[in-house]
């Protein structure tokens, strides 16, 4: 079992012009590590991240986008999963924070925790598919993961986090998705 | 309540209307106003990119990410998958003030009725829904509503606000 803060820290070392789209606790964890105006955090509703990434995969077919993603968010629109691996965006990398629960809401857990996001990414159709519980292996492949042709799909297995602060007023700011149109 | 009355109403010309508008994408879960009369045609036009998604709030997620390309999108859905898109709705087009432009049958509509006085209670809301989360909508009745499509669908994209139009007869 790994730490989504030391996956995203390993993560941001590979960061160039991708858009990175988040939401809820990856946000806010994201944001702190690796703030920059590429980082597109208003979803607007939950589960729908998977969605804006591959619009913005489509908009940019020559920029590559990262979607980071909550396994309550998934388990919220896991048609998207269906969809992105019919339209098969060779730019979008899909990784998902599987803790197990709805952190950013008190930190219930999923209906079924155990579930299995690589098997459903795998049957969807994704090209490649990844499951990752060992940070070393992360550390090792997510060079690879974030170049190859997608879409590409990993589960990211963490811990639960400490306590986080949410700022919604921060990351919600207009000011945020101006800046993110404007380099983009 | 008399609606607009007239025979016809052409997928083909709204299809036009569409192209003329600049909408690259069509983002859509099937509708059976529209089935035949604009989501077969537009799955065989090749100046058109048609994206069937698996649930219709997956198509305000798809529209906002488009827009940061500027590549514009229309979505073609039924009213009740409206319906079940409100949040995202609510959050993306009306709160984040996006461009999302809907094309929206309505499901066992008397196009000679006016929306607000159908007798099927789901059309009926569907009107006051929108005007209360002040979202800009129009009535594609007939051939003569079609015009309302291109100059509203450049507003929303120029002034950064969704757009709706409500289809009230399957076109033929």
């Amino acid at each position: 079992m790994m730490k989504r803060e030391e996956c995203f820290r390993i993560l941001a070392r590979h960061i160039k012009d991708e858009a990175v789209v988040a939401t809820y606790s990856s946000a806010f964890e994201w944001d702190a590590i690796k703030p920059r105006a590429l980082n597109y955090l208003s979803i607007g509703a939950m589960g729908l991240d998977s969605s804006h990434g591959l619009g913005l995969a489509l908009g940019r077919p020559d920029r590559r986008v990262i979607v980071l993603q909550g396994d309550g968010s998934l388990l919220m629109n896991l048609g998207s999963l269906v969809t992105i691996a019919a339209v098969a965006p060779k730019n979008l990398v899909h990784l998902v924070a599987h803790n197990g629960t709805y952190e950013a809401n008190g930190s219930h857990p999923l209906p079924e925790p155990r579930v299995d996001f690589a098997g459903m990414a795998r049957a969807a159709g994704y090209a490649a598919v990844y499951d990752f519980a060992d940070l070393e292996i992360f550390t090792q492949q997510i060079a690879h993961v974030l170049e190859q042709d997608g879409p590409v799909f990993a589960t990211l297995r963490v811990e639960p986090s400490g306590p986080l602060t949410y700022d919604y007023r921060r990351i919600y700011d207009p000011a945020k998705r101006r800046a993110f149109k404007a380099a983009w | 309540m008399a609606a607009t009355t007239s025979a016809a109403l052409s997928g083909g010309k709204i299809i036009a209307a569409i192209k003329a508008s600049g909408v690259d994408y069509i983002l859509s879960v099937p509708d059976i106003v529209t089935s035949s009369g604009l989501l077969a045609p537009i799955a065989d036009d090749k100046a058109l990119r048609l994206v069937r998604v698996c649930k219709e709030d997956e198509c305000i997620g798809i529209a906002s990410g488009l827009s940061y390309s500027d590549t514009r999108a229309l979505i073609l859905i039924q009213h009740t998958g409206f319906l079940d898109s409100i949040n995202a709705i609510r959050g993306i087009a009306v709160d984040y003030q996006q461009p999302i432009c809907m094309m929206v049958g309505l499901l066992q509509h008397d196009p000679e009725v006016a929306p607000r006085a159908s007798p099927s209670y789901g059309v009926r809301i569907v009107e006051p829904i929108l005007d209360d989360m002040g979202i800009a909508h129009h009535l594609i009745n007939a051939d003569a509503d079609v015009g309302k499509i291109k100059p509203e669908i450049d507003a929303a994209y120029r002034e950064s606000h969704p757009v709706v139009f409500l289809i009230g007869r399957s076109p033929s």
